[in-house]
């Protein structure tokens, strides 16, 4: 056991001794710790079974713990649930106010409501895969109704027309679609690629939408906004291949569609 | 056991719901007996036992019928140029001929004369003998039935999605020793975007595990393995949807699957699928499912998780209506159309449970004949799961009191992760909780004459009627297109897929579509019961 208690935490940090909040879980009483979790171990039911999970409530920093419940379920595996004091101490005061988001998480009625005020017509968003990827997984989460993660995609949202143009489309196919559309935002998804080509391909797509617009002011003046998403751009910047904005893995929908208002509208639309 | 009508609905009402179906159907079932597609052509060479893939994993099908298909076009079928070659070329299979056309060295051509009907025979002595396959695994089922025994209803049907099948096996296994009468599989997130069939055992995919053929065989013989070992048929499910319907449909029949997502509308709206091509591959599809003696499932809840559960439920008994014409057209027996809906309302909203009820009853009494199948809360499970529990109870309980047939067991921590091993176990305990506590409540339940729930019904079924008329008139292609279901607009030249529909010249021919076309696909099954035990 490495917890401490309240005074030896404090004696490590005596600069911030002013402003530590230090907490612990509350059940009923103030400072009582307890916790409840519930898991399964691979191993037949039984009092050895549960001479596991006490030992694995332990470890985890219950003490003391108690099963409250443990069942069969079939013959290899224990289901558990167990409540314990946790003697881990959060300083709260330390804990940094996270990052904001640069921009605000928007529901679909919001995003509808400030594309409507703002551009009084569809936002339209042009999605592909590009170069030989075809992976259509990430763009299909993010646009097809179905959507990911239980939000719907972005075809859901009433003020945004998607063009969805499926996998293994060129650059030049994308761009000339991308002018057709008039679109707002051009969204590509890189999932499996070999040798950093997803690199290259999102470089190359970002340089032909710059040439192709060369009078372009900014993302949406004179231009469509640019965004690629995919699970292995987190060794670069948008900046080095040329595009607006990354989306790494897990990115849902609506963070997406938030994402465009922000970008693309004049500020004091969004609610 | 046809249930006890309880809402005293208008016969005149429902009859000209169905009448009205029924004339927006024909124009889609008219393109679909004039249209055939790339997969419905796949579908006859898999039937005719052409199996397997090239080393990069391109199935010999599709390379059998690009071929065909680059060399004298698909208009007129892949059966009379593929078994034309195969008589007059020096190839003694269709793996091998398969093999030579995917690099370049056969000629194909479109026979005339002798050489056609030569072709012709040929090729129906191939389609017959897979659907001669299909029928002893139909009548291998019923055996099975007959020897293990049948659960009686509702069944309770249990997802398993571990992308890995050798995963998925011992947690099938497992869901049916808990309890579960039904075993779906859900397929790879993109499986139905795909236009070819993977191939052999598959141990990755994205949130569920790729429908092989392989894996069919797999999960089926483990399935076999733990009913005779419970004294009760354990049904597997998968998906017969996407841009390979067609093919899928055919393989599940080879494998004895079960239960079959099939849904009219559900390509086209939440994958963006063609809807030409979704229909053609869809009547296809259902006839080897009519053939196979598989339930199809439908999708209708699926609408209740993009629009509002209240504003939109007669949307859910128009596209019931048209999923009943269109399976029946295709020979679906009421007994195999697993008609969907869905317990997705808002449960902020006051009397939700009342409105889930009326929704039930009222899909229960339009179709009693069919085995209903329906789906847990998942719009309004939040992460709370312990709120998620207890959502799921009142939607076991609405299950039990309005007779659903099949009940979709419903996880605490749906849209949190796929199923653990405990969300599972504990799902069933909720389930056979209400089962036991008041499984037989149906025969109490009688809602007030006149009283909330019966007139919601009727407003449902006027709504939903109001709807068919409108949709009749102006054709579904355009309905669909105006965004009539699931809020999304799909126009009848959009979507993905459309490139491998082809209108049929004269002289198609297909001999798998001339044996469902003309043969009664319950005959071999109902010959077989009529021999004394």
């Amino acid at each position: 056991m490495t917890a401490a208690t309240p005074g030896s935490t404090a004696a490590r940090t005596p600069a911030e001794a002013g402003t530590r909040q230090v907490i612990r879980p509350y059940g009923d009483t103030t400072g009582d710790g307890m916790v409840q979790l519930s898991f399964t171990l691979p191993v037949p039911a039984g009092e050895r079974a549960e001479a596991a999970a006490l030992q694995l409530a332990a470890k985890m920093g219950l003490d003391p713990a108690s099963v409250v419940h443990a069942k069969a379920m079939g013959p290899h595996f224990t289901f558990f649930i167990v409540y314990g004091r946790v003697s881990h101490l959060i300083d709260y005061a330390a804990i940094p106010a996270p990052p904001e988001r640069e921009y605000p998480l928007l529901s679909a009625q919001e995003v509808n409501l400030a594309i409507r005020s703002a551009l009084g017509r569809r936002l339209v968003v042009v999605g592909a895969c590009i170069g030989t990827d075809a992976h259509t997984v990430g763009i299909d989460a993010i646009l097809n109704v179905k959507g990911y993660a239980g939000e719907k995609g972005l075809e859901y949202y009433r003020e945004i027309h998607v063009v969805n143009m499926g996998a293994q489309v060129t650059v030049e196919e994308l761009v000339a679609r991308a002018k057709a559309e008039n679109a707002d935002a051009v969204l590509v998804s890189q999932v499996v690629t070999q040798r950093n080509a997803h690199l290259h391909n999102t470089k190359q797509m970002a340089a032909a939408f710059h040439a192709e617009y060369p009078t372009a002011v900014a993302a949406g003046m004179g231009r469509p906004l640019l965004v690629v998403g995919g699970p292995r751009f987190d060794t670069v910047t948008a900046e080095e291949l040329g595009v607006d904005r990354i989306f790494g893995k897990g990115t849902t929908p609506s963070e997406v569609a938030s994402y465009l208002v922000h970008a693309l509208l004049p500020r004091e639309a969004a609610p | 056991m046809t249930p006890q009508p309880k809402l005293d609905l208008d016969p005149e009402a429902v009859r000209t719901a169905r009448r009205l179906a029924a004339r927006a159907a024909e124009p889609i079932i008219e393109m679909a007996r004039t249209h055939t597609t790339v997969s419905v052509e796949r579908a006859l060479l898999r039937l005719a036992g052409l199996a397997g893939a090239d080393a990069d994993g391109r199935p010999w099908v599709n390379h059998l019928a690009d071929a065909v298909r680059g060399q004298v076009g698909l208009e007129h079928g892949v059966a009379l140029p593929v078994w034309d070659a195969l008589l007059t070329g020096p190839h003694e299979s269709l793996a091998e001929l398969a093999r030579a056309a995917a690099r370049g060295r056969v000629r194909f051509r479109l026979p005339a004369g002798d050489a056609a009907r030569a072709a012709r025979d040929a090729a129906r002595a191939a389609a017959r003998a897979g659907i001669d396959r299909i029928d002893a695994r139909r009548a291998e089922r019923d055996r099975l039935l007959g020897q293990v025994g049948d659960p009686p209803h509702p069944w309770i049907y249990l997802i398993v999605a571990t992308g890995d099948i050798y995963e998925d096996i011992p947690q099938a296994q497992a869901a049916a020793r808990e309890g579960a009468d039904v075993v779906a599989v859900i397929r790879s997130t993109g499986q139905s975007l795909l236009d070819y069939v993977p191939e052999g055992a598959t141990r990755e995919g994205y949130a569920g595990t790729y429908a092989t053929q392989e894996n069919f065989r797999l999960m089926r013989a483990a399935l076999d393995e733990v009913s005779r070992e419970l004294g009760r048929y354990v049904r597997l499910t998968n998906y017969a949807s996407g841009l390979c319907m067609p093919e899928i449909a055919t393989l599940a029949g080879l494998e004895r699957l079960d239960m079959m997502l099939n849904d009219c509308m559900y390509g086209i709206i939440f994958r963006d699928i063609n809807p030409r091509r979704t229909f053609i591959d869809q009547r296809f599809s259902r006839q080897i499912h009519a053939r196979a003696g598989i339930v199809v499932n439908t999708g209708e809840d699926n609408y209740l998780t993009t629009a509002d559960a209240v504003d939109a439920a007669h949307t859910v008994i128009v596209s019931q209506l048209l999923n009943e014409r269109f399976g029946h057209e295709a020979g679906l027996a009421d007994a195999q159309l697993g008609l969907g809906h869905a317990f997705e309302i808002d449960p902020s909203l006051p009397g939700s449970f009342r409105l889930e009820l009326a929704h039930a009853q009222l899909v229960r009494e339009l179709f009693p004949d069919a085995p209903l199948k329906y789906m847990p809360p998942t719009k309004h499970m939040t992460g709370n799961i312990f709120a998620g529990y207890l959502l799921d109870a009142f939607f076991n309980l609405a299950g039990v009191m309005t007779g659903q047939s099949i009940i979709l067991i419903g996880m605490m921590t749906e849209g949190i992760h796929t199923p653990w091993l405990s969300d599972r176990d504990l799902a069933l305990e909720n389930v056979r909780y209400v089962r036991d506590a008041c499984g037989d409540l149906a025969e109490d339940f009688a809602p007030r004459p006149d009283g909330f729930i019966v007139q919601r019904a009727r407003r449902v079924l006027a709504e939903a009627v109001d709807l068919l008329a409108r949709i009749a008139d102006d054709g579904l292609l355009n309905a669909i297109a105006d965004g009539t279901f699931g809020v999304t607009r799909r126009p009848p030249d959009g979507g993905k897929g459309l490139d491998g529909v082809v209108e049929r010249a004269d002289g198609y021919f297909n001999p798998a579509i001339e044996i469902l076309d003309t043969e009664d696909p319950h005959a071999a099954a109902r010959a077989q019961e009529e021999v004394p035990a």
